[in-house]
């Protein structure tokens, strides 16, 4: 840790400066915030293809349709020559980081500004899709007509480079790619970066756009998903609840700007909250299931703790990964063993009651999600939390909003390969 | 103009997302229409399904107009 390593680098703060995502509620910050705290709910029945050889039918998708209704019109964001040229997860990627770079403010024309910020946009999986149509046309015995663009359309990293191209933006151009917990990775890992002095802008976390009949039928296999609600999407992603059968697949993309302190402060920027823990673990466990406990988590959330210097106690919200899975009860052991006797006083709810499980873009919605709670003093609700697999002393946010003093805030995210990431907020 | 230039044309207008008034003959896909190097990979590799022909790459280097595409197509079809 930077920070109880007490290094001069470590006391540069880092700050949240720019907003910006794309989520089965909609576009845009607001829009997507002000549904998920009203409770709807953005899934529904697969409509990109026909699902109905998959077990799973339901899914949450980017509604289509007029930018001032907060829909998609994706010819507005990205010139449709382009568009050939990049995956879906890319589109949605680039749509949330225009966004979020507008809302900063932060477009440097000075050669030292532009160096000094970087990138930082993961993917979990990348240009599925892309990759399951160039399979095709090399099956069909076509590889000499493969577009020289499939490539870059498929790389994980891609967003992050054309996002550099866009803005001009040429600092470190990086990438995280952790399965379920790249967004968190990569806001924290961005974090980290400006905290060394490797930058002082970065923009960073996640895009995704698995649902795609490759992508559901892999999680199908994998026995992941939620097939029981398939004539009640809005009912299939039930997080904490008894009868939750797996996760429900979302697509989108969040991103956030992250800027050193004092260089937000020099220029009047609007501050939504401090990044002031982060903390990583690893399970050494199974590939897709936490071991029992989830001692991971537990140990990831530690991480963060002492890397902010708090106590649980302070922490007012926690967003939880509650993915609609058997594993939520395993994350809630963790909190409940983290938090201890402070478990009465702090809610925690699973936004991807609402939006799915965004898979790499997942950690860093979310984390947004934490720094609105913390700006309206408001906890969003877990939907369908109807009956509880277990009690627990530690408030989920069934089903409506709930007004609270939140200061600090805790983001879950744990991926396969038995990896966890914990961010922590705060209001500045 | 012929059939095969008018079909250049459209398949150009249609990959690099630029106006008809500026497909000329004269027109370089480089420098003219906005095209970057992978671009130009796809456009000879369109105009091989569409045409039905085989553009080797150093034919293809070669093609830098509309009208170098225009003119070799028609080499091949009559031949």
């Amino acid at each position: 840790m930077l920070q109880s390593a007490g290094s001069d680098l470590g006391r540069r703060r880092v700050v949240v400066t720019g907003m910006g995502m794309v989520t089965p509620l909609g576009v845009g910050v607001e829009n997507v915030w002000g549904r998920l705290v009203a409770g709807e709910s953005g899934i529904g029945r697969i409509r990109s293809f026909d699902p109905s050889e998959l077990a799973a039918h339901v899914a949450g998708e980017v509604p289509e349709g007029p930018t001032a209704e907060g829909k998609l019109t994706l010819d507005e964001w990205i010139a449709p020559k382009d568009q050939r040229k990049m995956d879906r997860f890319i589109h949605l990627g680039l749509v949330a980081a225009t966004e979020a770079v507008l809302d900063s403010g932060w477009t440097p024309e000075a050669e030292e500004d532009r160096c000094a910020t970087g990138v930082m946009i993961g993917s979990g999986i990348g240009g599925l899709q892309t990759i399951y149509d160039a399979s095709i046309t090399v099956h069909e015995g076509r590889a000499k007509r493969l577009s020289p663009f499939f490539i870059p359309s498929a790389l994980t990293n891609l967003v992050s480079g054309h996002l550099s191209i866009k803005y001009g933006f040429k600092g470190p151009n990086h990438s995280a790619v952790t399965a379920c917990a790249t967004g968190v990775h990569a806001i924290g890992d961005a974090a980290r970066l400006i905290m060394l002095g490797d930058a002082d802008v970065m923009i960073a976390g996640g895009a995704e756009a698995a649902v795609c009949k490759l992508g559901i039928a892999g999680f199908c296999s994998a026995r992941a998903l939620a097939t029981s609600f398939n004539e009640t999407p809005e009912r299939a992603s039930r997080p904490w609840d008894k009868d939750r059968d797996g996760f429900v697949m979302g697509e989108g993309a969040g991103i956030v700007v992250l800027e050193e302190y004092e260089h937000a402060k020099a220029r009047g920027a609007k501050i939504y909250g401090e990044i002031i823990g982060y903390g990583m673990s690893g399970d050494a466990h199974h590939i897709t299931a936490p071991a029992e406990g989830h001692e991971g988590a537990f140990r990831a959330m530690k991480a963060a703790l002492k890397s902010a210097g708090i106590t649980p106690g302070e922490i007012g919200y926690v967003n939880a990964h509650g993915t609609s899975t058997m594993a939520d009860d395993l994350e809630l052991d963790a909190v409940e063993r983290l938090f201890a006797d402070d478990a009465s006083k702090v809610a925690m709810s699973s936004t991807k009651s609402a939006i799915g499980h965004l898979l790499g873009a997942a950690g860093a919605v979310e984390t947004m999600f934490s720094l609105l709670a913390i700006r309206d003093q408001v906890a969003p609700p877990t939907l369908n939390l109807d009956n509880p697999s277990r009690e627990s002393a530690i408030d989920r946010v069934a089903h409506e909003s709930q007004a609270r003093k939140v200061n600090v805030a805790l983001s879950n995210s744990f991926g396969f390969g038995g990896t966890n990431a914990s961010i922590l907020v705060r209001g500045v | 103009m012929s059939e095969i230039a008018d079909k250049v044309k459209k398949i150009v207008v249609e990959h690099l997302g630029v106006e008809e008034s500026k497909v000329t003959p004269e027109a370089s896909f480089i420098d003219d229409l906005g095209a970057d190097s992978l671009d130009t990979v796809e456009l000879v590799m369109a105009f091989e399904e569409a045409f039905n022909v085989e553009i080797p790459e150093d034919a293809a280097e070669k093609i830098a107009t509309v009208k170098d595409a225009i003119d070799y197509i028609e080499k091949q079809k009559a031949a």
